[in-house]
């Protein structure tokens, strides 16, 4: 008997517990890379300036995050006079819930074996999977701009607002980039990309496999910058720009709140890496196609992929400066939507022309 | 949304329902609508909305003048629910079964679906609106611009 896909309508209670350990087992790595980032952002920017970083809970200060969550946790929970109160209550929850039920579609390892069943390593194979995430993508701006509006203070609201401009136009190239690679592979499906990445390079080079980073370089840089601009880091992290709005869009939260911020931006950081590995870089699969490799766990080479892509983004933050305003939206508007616009063009013409 | 005194606050109520109408879009087999309705009117639309209404800062003078208003609304919003509730019990709507079936989206797939029929069948109202908006984005330019 051939394997069937496991679904509610075939074996309800196995799926309800199956689907229960996946989302458990993803939330909380999830969430311990989220907390264990933060230390590692701050040592490695600190070992970078020749500093040492956080040293003194724990071993090398592995402690850290535990006690920044006490201590923030403990901290008194403000809400100024003058502000309004729902959405400044609402703003933390609607940055961070987005970014974390983003995850949900990132496979993790090959379809799994349970009695006549398969089972996908993914919380769920979405056939419309790149489309989700970017609808859940858009809705994290309300976060940001409800955070500014609703504090009712100049710095936030400026940088509520700048954060609105930002994201609105580096969705749209970001959005463009990444539609040469449903061109190649001609789904929708994280899971169907990440099988596709796994074939011989081309068809041609046997070992080496078909990440769509060679075929799709440009994609590949267009959506990593868009994707930073959009998660505001740095060199893109304008809503927040310390020297000149305070701490933008979060000046006046306080105490488990601006916890909440800070784990939004971590958890984004580590979506961006897990959806930049998912389409351009093999999701799961070994980069060498030999034996040694791929009898390593495919979550194995997942999370090396993030983390690799996550100490990327933290060495951008330690070595290039903030871009201006202006500079960013020429950026966004006339070089990255021109450059995605082309790529597409490219991509359809050699498309067309291969078959 | 109705109700509230802030315009904000009705913003995010509007959000809300479109999400909804996106969750009632997967209830009916069409994922891909329901994603392009969330990136569409909640990701952008309503964006640009809440951000003219920052901007414009409403809703710090004259709130007490739009409450009275509520009871009506609520009403006329009773009188179309009735309405919808009337012809649908009627009959006249239901049991009729086009080509496309709940088993031919799940076998060819909806995104699909709508790609082919946009392309072919319905080619000349896609181009129509494209047009129609590229020519909207130029208008917004000129008025936008002063020296063009």
């Amino acid at each position: 008997m051939m394997p069937e896909m496991l679904s509610l309508s075939n074996s309800p209670g196995v799926f309800i517990g199956v689907m229960l350990v996946k989302i458990l087992a993803v939330f909380g790595v999830t969430i311990f890379i989220v907390a264990y980032a933060t230390w590692w952002e701050r040592k490695i920017i600190g070992h970078m300036q020749t500093r040492l970083g956080p040293m003194r809970t724990g071993f090398h200060g592995l402690l850290q995050p535990i006690a920044d969550g006490m201590k923030l946790f403990f901290k008194e929970d403000l809400i100024p006079a003058q502000a309004s109160k729902l959405s400044f209550v609402l703003a933390p929850l609607m940055i961070l819930i987005p970014a974390l039920i983003t995850v949900a579609v990132i496979p993790f390892g090959p379809d799994l074996h349970f009695g006549n069943f398969l089972i996908p390593q993914q919380v769920t194979d979405l056939n419309i999977g790149v489309l989700y995430i970017f609808a859940f993508a858009g809705l994290g701006v309300y976060g940001i701009v409800l955070a500014g509006w609703s504090s009712n203070s100049k710095y936030s609201l400026l940088g509520g607002i700048r954060a609105t401009a930002q994201m609105i136009s580096y969705e749209l190239a970001a959005g463009l980039s990444i539609i040469a690679i449903f061109m190649l592979s001609e789904t929708l499906s994280l899971r169907e990309i990440v099988f596709l990445q796994q074939q011989d390079l081309w068809g041609v080079c046997s070992f080496v496999p078909n990440w769509y980073v060679f075929s799709q370089p440009l994609a590949f840089g267009l959506f990593f910058i868009t994707g930073l601009a959009e998660i505001n880091r740095t060199p893109f992290d304008m809503p927040e720009a310390e020297s000149e709005l305070v701490s933008g869009f979060c000046t006046e939260y306080s105490s488990m709140k601006y916890a909440l911020f800070f784990m939004a931006e971590y958890a984004n950081m580590t979506v961006i890496s897990a959806i930049t590995v998912t389409l351009f870089l093999g999701g799961w699969s070994a980069p060498l196609n030999i034996a040694i490799f791929t009898m390593i766990p495919g979550f194995v080479w997942l999370l090396a992929k993030v983390f690799a892509l996550m100490f990327f983004i933290i060495w951008l933050r330690a070595t290039f400066p903030r871009v201006r305003y202006d500079q960013l939206m020429f950026l966004g508007w006339k070089v990255m939507l021109p450059l995605a616009l082309l790529n597409v063009l490219i991509t359809g013409l050699v498309v067309v022309i291969l078959q | 949304m109705v109700f509230c005194k802030s315009p904000i606050n009705s913003a995010i109520g509007l959000v809300n329902t479109f999400f909804c109408l996106a969750i009632f879009y997967v209830m009916l087999n069409a994922p891909f609508m329901a994603a392009i309705q969330v990136m569409v009117y909640a990701g952008a639309i309503m964006v640009l909305i809440l951000f003219v209404i920052m901007l414009l800062n409403l809703g710090t003078d004259d709130r007490k003048r739009y409450t009275n208003g509520s009871v009506w609304s609520a009403l006329a919003s009773l009188l179309v629910l009735g309405n919808v509730i009337f012809f649908i019990k009627r009959g006249r709507v239901t049991g009729a079964e086009g080509d496309i079936t709940a088993f031919v989206v799940e076998s060819v797939g909806h995104t699909e679906l709508i790609g082919t029929t946009l392309l072919t069948q319905f080619m000349l109202p896609f181009e129509i609106a494209s047009i129609v908006l590229l020519v909207a984005i130029v208008g917004a330019v000129v008025l936008a611009k002063k020296e063009v």
